[in-house]
């Protein structure tokens, strides 16, 4: 492979494959609120 | 009142089920080929633009209608606003055709992953696609194929088990069984196929970048119109899933692992299918450009040649990728279906039963009619030329003019519906996205699909063929949904609608406090 495929590829890899890592993380960081909060705030 | 409306088990089955709707045939085949064509390993800036600019917050549109409203497409848009029911109905129709088309592909693949052992297709694998297995004829005909007629009811019969079983026990279930198999039957594929002979020159095309394509304003729209799709965005299976959701999930927070974890196994299939195209081209001596295909011919023409040239060991290799494509085909035909069944079950008042036995089982016995004869290849190509590049953006199109140019007063309520429960916050970006940057470029890909129907038309076949299962479709898509928008039901126990009951949602009460 070209070193500028194998660059591509990885540059590839790295975003998308990382950044579902971290939407993941994120997401798992991030619990459902309770209800009782979201309720709160609207009044 | 109508029914309590079922839930999902927890918020990763949702994760697990719109992964499983949006991961479908389109990955695997198209994908590939569209990154490949499009300036191969610079796609990725397009791409990457695309998926942030119009699909990732077209997508959180239809998670927040479907949340805040409660609802199948055609109930939660006239619960927004009371002119777009047709909208809904016109992507419910939309799915309710590819529905019918998509069951026949899947037959197709399932066949062929039994063909895989023994590899059944011989020498000439175009011939035996066309001539020996479909009996592909150009004229239209009625006559019948007994092996489609097998393998489409047997697709007919998994999924309508599936849509009889409801979310949690149906739709659910079969996600948590359907995506972690295609994770390692894929997987293994993929594995097997980057330790290939010539891997690495089918990779060298994937991956090398080509940076003049970036000028070519083709290659935006290709990127664009390519994230659309296979996002399974703006033709109602987002804003249906999401109805099923607790009144509390992290609606942006879910969205972005749906839309990362579907362009994850999109790259994944690039790996994949371009290291089998770059074996194939090693050992005939052909370059990349002559080997790569996308569609149907890249799974029922090339793909059985790859597996040839493997010899004995290729007959894995095909079982893994006919069974990732059956496997990947199922999920997907599910969300199409529920889309459709959830519509008429919200309108009509009637039970999920009675829903998956008129809805789902006539659609079963359009797809075994149309898709059990010898012209099964030529409708699947007409229909979903035009039910994708038209049905889909249209529909897609409307439904956020509908908010973001004509009913801007919207936009407040929704963000805050989807803020108040969200990690990730949205507000004047998402807003100027939904508002300039997809419409346009949804109205670009849409008239220059128009024009070159109208010009050249599509494929070779005949007029007559274009006119009744391709303009014909678009027909039927737009007076369904008028009739059905028109049709008043009034069958609840308190005689009133059932869209207008306005029970649909707790937390929308709330909001409008």
């Amino acid at each position: 492979m070209s070193m500028s495929a194998i660059i591509f590829m990885i540059i590839s890899m790295l975003l998308i494959w990382g950044g579902l890592l971290l939407a993941s993380i994120h997401l798992h960081n991030n619990p459902d609120l309770p209800l009782s909060e979201i309720e709160k705030d609207v009044d | 009142m109508s029914a309590q409306r079922e839930n999902w088990s927890s918020r990763s089955a949702f994760i697990i089920a719109a992964v499983g709707s949006a991961v479908g045939l389109g990955n695997i085949w198209r994908f590939p080929y569209v990154a490949y064509e499009n300036g191969g390993g610079a796609f990725l800036l397009p791409y990457l633009i695309a998926l942030f600019t119009a699909a990732i917050p077209l997508l959180f549109l239809d998670y927040a209608v479907g949340h805040k409203y409660q609802g199948s497409p055609p109930k939660s848009y006239k619960n927004m606003i009371g002119s777009a029911e047709g909208i809904g109905w016109w992507q419910t129709l939309v799915s309710l055709v590819i529905g019918i088309y998509y069951a026949a592909v899947l037959a197709w693949a399932g066949s062929y992953m039994l063909f895989s052992f023994g590899q059944k297709w011989g020498e000439d694998t175009t011939g035996f696609f066309l001539n020996s297995y479909l009996q592909n004829s150009g004229e239209l005909s009625a006559s019948f194929v007994p092996n489609l007629f097998v393998s489409v009811s047997l697709v007919w019969a998994i999924v309508l088990l599936i849509m009889a079983g409801g979310i949690k026990k149906g739709v659910e279930l079969a996600n948590k069984i359907c995506m972690p198999l295609l994770v390692v039957m894929f997987g293994f594929m993929v594995a097997k196929a980057v330790t290939l002979e010539g891997a690495e020159i089918g990779l060298n095309a994937f991956f090398e970048p080509n940076w003049s394509a970036m000028t070519n304003p083709k290659v935006w729209l290709a990127a664009y119109g390519h994230v659309f799709f296979s996002l399974s965005v703006g033709f109602g299976i987002m804003v249906t899933y999401a109805s099923y959701l607790g009144k509390n999930t992290n609606l942006t927070g879910s969205g972005l692992v749906v839309g990362l974890a579907n362009s994850s196994f999109e790259i994944l299939a690039g790996i994949g299918i371009f290291s089998a195209i770059g074996f194939m081209a090693q050992a005939t001596g052909s370059d990349v450009s002559e080997v790569a295909k996308g569609g149907v011919g890249l799974a029922f023409f090339v793909f059985p040649k790859i597996i040839s040239t493997m010899g004995k060991s290729g007959d894995l290799v095909g079982f893994l990728f006919f069974g990732s494509l059956v496997v990947a085909g199922i999920s997907s035909l599910v969300s199409v279906l529920e889309v459709t069944i959830s519509s008429f079950q919200d309108k009509f008042d009637w039970s999920r039963k009675k829903c998956v036995t008129i809805i789902g089982g006539g659609s079963a016995l359009v797809s075994i009619a149309m898709f059990s004869s010898v012209n099964a290849l030529t409708f699947v190509d007409v229909i979903d030329h035009f039910a994708n590049n038209i049905g889909i953006v249209f529909g897609g199109l409307l439904s956020i003019i509908w908010v973001t140019w004509f009913n801007r007063q919207l936009l407040p309520e929704i963000i805050d519906h989807v803020n108040r429960r969200s990690s990730i916050k949205i507000g004047t970006l998402w807003t100027l996205m939904l508002t300039v940057v997809t419409p346009v470029v949804l109205i670009i890909v849409l008239l220059t699909t128009l024009k070159s129907l109208l010009t050249e038309g599509y494929g070779d076949y005949p007029q007559y063929v274009q006119l009744i299962f391709g303009w014909g479709i678009l027909v039927f898509f737009a007076t369904g949904s008028i009739l059905l928008t028109k049709l008043k039901v009034k069958n609840n126990s308190n005689g009133t609608s059932n869209f207008n009951s306005n029970d649909f949602n707790t937390s929308d009460k709330l909001d409008n406090k």
